[in-house]
C-alpha cells in the first residue's frame, strides 16, 4: 500500500487538497475558531504520513509545487494595497505607530522568556524574529546564529496561531475598525494573519500587508544590533 | 483567455522581484519587491487594475492551502523541539498574544486620540 502511494508522484497533492478541503468543511459546518482549516489540515496530513508510514521528506518533495506559488500568490497583495491607498496614507501615524510598538513589545517579551527558560543564544536568535515574515526572519536567523529551519517552523506556527485566535481576540480587545484589526494581525502574525484578515474585511488586509512589510523592514534594520547585546 | 493574461501578469512581477532580490545585497524576499513594483505599476496607470483583478482575488483566497505542508515541516525538526518543547509553546503564545494586543491596543489608542484632538 505505502510502496504503491510512493510510487504516486501526486499523492501528495491530493493528500493536501482533501485535508484542507475537511478543514475547510469543519470550520462551516461548527464556526468554532479553533477548527481553523490550516490547522486541521495540517493535523490531518500528519496524521495520515504517520499512519502509513509515509516519508516527510517525500511528502515535502511532493508539496513543492506549491510552495512555489507562494511569491506570486504574496504579490496579489498589493492588489487591495493599491485599492485602499488612500484610506492607508490617511491612517499611516496611527498604522506605523502600531506596528512599531507590537514589533517592540513582541522582541522585548520573546527575549525576557527565552531568560526566563534559560535557552542559550542560538535558540533566542531563533525565536526573536518569529513574528516577522518568514522569508525575512530566516535569513536574520541565519546570518546571527540561528537555526534557520528551526526559525521558519516556529514562524509559520505563530501565523497559525494568529490566524486561529485572530476573530476571538479582536472581539475581546474590542478592536473592531479595520485599522486596528489589520495592524494587529499584519504585525503579530505576518503573511498567515493577513490571510485572515482578508477574509475580515479588504481594508483589514491591506492594512495587514502594509503592517508585515513596515515590521519586517524595521525588524531587519534592529535585529543585528540586538544580537550584539546577547 | 483573460485569465492568462492577468497569471502573466503576476509571474512578471515575481520575475522582476526575484531579480531585485538576486542583485540588492539585502534580506528582504522577492515578494516585498514585487508587492512595491506591482503598487508603483497600478498607482501610475503601468497596469489597470482589471488587468489583475480576478486572478489575484482567486490567488488570495487560495493562500491558506499553501500553509499546510510547511507546517508538517514540524515532523522533520521534532528532534530539535521536544526537548524544549514546553519553553517554546509558552513563547509562542504569548508573545503572539502580546504583539497582537499591543499592536492593535496602540492603533486603536492613537486614532482615538487622533478623533478626540479633531472634535474638541
Amino acid at each position: 500500500m505505502v510502496d504503491f502511494l510512493s510510487s504516486l508522484s501526486l499523492f501528495p497533492l491530493a493528500l493536501t487538497f482533501s485535508a484542507f478541503g475537511i478543514g475547510l468543511w469543519c470550520q462551516k459546518k461548527t464556526r468554532f475558531p479553533l477548527c481553523n482549516p490550516i490547522l486541521i489540515g495540517a493535523a490531518l496530513v500528519i496524521g495520515v504520513l504517520m499512519l502509513l508510514d509515509y516519508s516527510p521528506e517525500l511528502y515535502q518533495e511532493g508539496t513543492d509545487s506549491l510552495s512555489w506559488f507562494l511569491t506570486p500568490a504574496t504579490i496579489c497583495l498589493a492588489v487591495p494595497l493599491y485599492q485602499q491607498l488612500k484610506i492607508l496614507k490617511k491612517n499611516l501615524p496611527a498604522i506605523l505607530t502600531g506596528v512599531l510598538a507590537g514589533s517592540v513589545a513582541g522582541l522585548v517579551v520573546v527575549f525576557l522568556l527565552c531568560k526566563l527558560f534559560a535557552l542559550d543564544r542560538q535558540f533566542t536568535v531563533t525565536l526573536l524574529p518569529k513574528s516577522i515574515t518568514a522569508s525575512i526572519a530566516m535569513v536574520l536567523s541565519e546570518e546571527n546564529g540561528g537555526i534557520e529551519s528551526l526559525s521558519g517552523v516556529v514562524i509559520l506556527i505563530t501565523g497559525i496561531l494568529g490566524n486561529l485566535l485572530g476573530s476571538t481576540l479582536c472581539k475581546l480587545l474590542k478592536l473592531t475598525d479595520p485599522i486596528s484589526q489589520g495592524v494587529a494581525l499584519g504585525t503579530s502574525a505576518h503573511l498567515v494573519g493577513t490571510s485572515k484578515a482578508t477574509e475580515l474585511s479588504p481594508l483589514a488586509g491591506a492594512v495587514s500587508t502594509l503592517a508585515l512589510v513596515v515590521a519586517g523592514v524595521f525588524v531587519s534594520l534592529i535585529f543585528p544590533v540586538i544580537c550584539q547585546l546577547l | 483567455m483573460k485569465y492568462i493574461s492577468q497569471v502573466l501578469y503576476i509571474l512578471l512581477f515575481s520575475a522582476l522581484g526575484e531579480l531585485l532580490q538576486a542583485v540588492i545585497p539585502l534580506p528582504v524576499p522577492a515578494a516585498i519587491y514585487g508587492i512595491l513594483l506591482l503598487l508603483i505599476a497600478l498607482s501610475t496607470g503601468l497596469i489597470k487594475e482589471n488587468a489583475v483583478a480576478d486572478v489575484s482575488s482567486f490567488f488570495l483566497s487560495a493562500m491558506p492551502i499553501l500553509f499546510v505542508a510547511p507546517v508538517t515541516k514540524i515532523l522533520q525538526y521534532w528532534g530539535l523541539i521536544s526537548p524544549n518543547l514546553v519553553a517554546i509553546c509558552v513563547i509562542m503564545v504569548v508573545s503572539t498574544l502580546v504583539v497582537f494586543a499591543v499592536a492593535g491596543l496602540v492603533t486603536k489608542w492613537y486614532q482615538k486620540r487622533k478623533g478626540d484632538k479633531e472634535n474638541g
